[in-house]
């Protein structure tokens, strides 16, 4: 797929896509200071690009896995914003009640089928996901995103054999931010490109892109989406990026070289799509308004989660079995 | 009606239920093309195909993330995990994602999955490959636990458990593999939470699982031709769901009960028994509840070792004779 393809209109959902993962995530931030999100959250900020190309490539019914930090990927698939800010802060509006919080996004009517915070653990259930729907003879796909850390687990090894040998619809992308929580992956890790290096040992292409670039990502995962639904099997892609802030909370993320971050914020997925726009003869204004269209949303989302009340103490008591019930004894 | 083993029961279970529902699938190590290394899914791959029937590789995590995956988007997959000792290379993707993944999404998910384990101990494999471990799974919420003790309960139990759309760990005890009995032919599903009263007397309730059971039995038998001690032994079968209605019943009437564990002593399935029995029955007991379990030690591996450390008969009648003394 060349340059050409990804029509203006894409171009553009591609930005807005970004720039509410952006906007999003940056509030967030802000509730998590005015400790109006408890707990822990981990931020996007930075990797919006990874997100949104895969997001604006699939499909409805295709299957999204995230990690803990998959705010971005959830948002993508067409979760309402104040679901999402809602479940952070624990409130009856949130996605799952607040019985998940932000480590857990889960929205099976928008195909995004869990955030796992045990690393690796869902590598092994996209590969279930895409082995039903091979077995049901749709054409859904499942897409699996996860860190550089996430390469040195078991979890990935065992899944992307699995998925190779049972030549299964499901994309492993990997977003190398560079670090786990706060060791630089490098210093732990045997190859220099955590997931593409690896590829060989399951007999996959290595694909080791710019995840800054969002025309880039977007053309990627299509291809491998494409090659997926037409049962040539699995994919690996490594997309390099960085994370702007800290790996969670309020993390100022310290264990970073002020250079490094430097040069990772001046490649921002953001200001280069802008750029790209720009360059192509979109108006800026165009782009303003798909700015503030984004600003009062979230805007909106904010205040309809803080109106939103606790979610009713009763819910505590439901849901540990298929019949909606907890009782373990009869 | 026909004669099979405990084994066969496995295989006779998975292809009434296969055959019923398309959506069955069954995966793990061994299972097909060389019908299981404890040969109990024989003929499964002949009939059903490799698309339903699916050796895997040596990769616990992938062999339950993949059922789990299955799980969610509308498969019903029977998982096997060799021996249970290998839960300990795969535990999150049961303990963590499988057990949670529906209360934390607010009821988004149901997993109808099996995942079936050659557990116990009495065939002399040691410390790694004995072990009875259905108190690991009973302590996490939202697992269902059952561990038969014979042919036709495995049948019933695995067919019921197959359907039932809430996971079940599904314990067979290894050392009961060739045990025979008459299983009904066609249909014969045992509702998962119920537990079977095998023989009834007055003076005591034995409530045993698994290879515990035909033990219990023995033993009972023992102490009404030798002692003239009456007891009631129930086969316990299903832990979660738990029929505390059945066992408190017979522990209202008989006023004692004694548990007979293959698990090391701390924390087995008994102790949470008790616990309920001393809480709810506590004014109906004539006596101290009484725990007979192997001993809080890994296992051993050498015949004589083995046999001394698991509770047999001889164990079951002098904590009983002692009791009601
Ligand atoms: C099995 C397991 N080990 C450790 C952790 C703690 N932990 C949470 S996030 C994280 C870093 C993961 O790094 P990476 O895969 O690169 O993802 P990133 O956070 O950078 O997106 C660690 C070690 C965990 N959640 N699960
Ligand atoms: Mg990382």
């Amino acid at each position: 797929m060349t340059d050409q393809q990804i029509n203006s209109e894409t171009r553009l959902r591609l930005y807005r896509l970004m720039r509410e993962c952006r906007e999003l995530e940056q509030r967030a931030y802000d509730l998590f200071m005015q400790n109006l999100v408890k707990g822990t959250s981990h931020l996007g900020l930075g990797q919006e690009a990874v997100a949104a190309g895969f997001g604006a490539a699939m499909n409805a019914d295709d299957y999204t896995f995230c990690t803990y930090r998959g705010h971005n990927h959830t948002l993508v698939r067409g979760v309402a914003m104040d679901a999402i800010l809602g479940e952070l802060m624990g409130r009856e509006c949130g996605l799952m009640r607040g019985k998940g919080g932000s480590m857990h996004l889960t929205s099976v009517e928008h195909g995004v089928m869990g955030s796992y915070a045990i690393i690796g653990a869902h590598l092994p259930v996209a590969a279930g996901a895409a082995w039903s729907a091979q077995y049901r003879g749709t054409q859904q796909v499942a897409v699996c995103f996860f860190g550089d850390g996430t390469t040195n687990i078991g979890a990935f090894h065992e899944a992307l054999n699995f998925a190779v040998i049972w030549n299964l619809p499901v994309i492993f992308v990997c977003e190398n931010n560079k670090y786990m929580e706060y060791t630089p992956i490098e210093a732990v890790t045997a190859v220099a490109n955590p997931a593409a290096d690896r590829a060989s040992a399951y007999s996959l292409d290595p694909i080791l892109i710019d995840g800054n670039d969002v025309e880039l990502v977007y053309r990627t995962a299509s291809e491998a989406i494409a090659r997926a639904r037409a049962g040539k099997g699995p994919s690996l892609i490594e997309a390099q990026t960085y994370r702007h802030g800290g790996h969670s909370r309020a993390d100022p993320g310290k264990y970073r070289p002020d250079e490094e971050v430097a040069a990772w914020k001046a490649r921002d997925p953001l200001d280069a799509h802008r750029a790209k726009l720009v360059e192509a003869g979109v108006d800026e204004e165009t782009i303003d308004l798909i700015d503030a269209q984004v600003m009062s949303a979230i805007d909106e989302a904010t205040e309809t989660a803080k109106a939103s009340p606790p979610p009713p103490r009763e819910i505590a008591y439901i849901d540990v079995w298929a019949d909606g019930g907890v009782e373990w004894r009869c | 009606m026909a004669l099979l083993s405990y084994r066969e029961a496995v295989a006779a279970a998975i292809a009434h239920e296969m055959r019923r529902d398309e959506s069955v699938v069954f995966l793990g190590e061994d299972i097909a093309a060389a019908g299981g290394v404890f040969k109990t899914t024989g003929g499964l791959l002949e009939e059903f195909g490799e698309k339903r029937v699916r050796d895997t590789p040596i990769s616990e995590q992938a062999i339950l993330g993949a059922a789990m995956g299955a799980a969610m988007t509308g498969l019903r997959p029977i998982a096997e995990i060799m021996f249970s000792d290998f839960f300990a290379v795969c535990w999150d993707i049961i303990a963590n994602q499988v057990a949670k993944s529906r209360y934390m999404t607010d009821g988004q998910f149901a997993f109808p999955m099996v995942v079936r384990s050659a557990n116990g101990a009495g065939s002399r494999f040691g410390a790694q490959h004995s072990q009875s471990l259905e108190n690991w799974a009973m302590m996490v919420p939202g697992l269902k636990v059952v561990a038969p003790s014979c042919a036709a309960d495995v049948k019933g139990m695995l067919c019921a458990a197959i359907r039932d759309p809430d996971p079940v760990l599904f314990f067979e005890q290894k050392s009961l593999y060739g045990t025979k009995q008459e299983v009904p032919d066609g249909e014969h599903v045992v509702p998962l939470g119920k537990a079977a009263v095998l023989r009834e007397g007055g003076d005591v309730t034995i409530a045993a699982l698994a290879a515990m059971v035909p033990r219990a039995m023995a033993a009972a038998e023992q102490l009404a031709s030798e002692h003239g001690v009456q007891a009631t032994v129930i086969d316990v079968r299903s832990l979660v769901p738990l029929d505390t209605t059945t066992i408190f019943e017979s522990v209202s009437a008989t006023g004692r009960l004694v548990t007979v564990e293959e698990n090391p002593r701390l924390c087995g399935w008994g102790a949470e028994l008790s616990s309920l029995v001393a809480e709810e029955l506590f004014w109906d007991l004539e006596g101290p509840i009484v725990r007979v379990t192997t001993p809080h030690i890994p296992l051993p591996a050498a015949d004589n070792l083995e046999d001394e450390v698991l509770p047999g008969p001889a164990r079951i009648v002098e904590a009983v004779t002692k009791l009601v003394d």
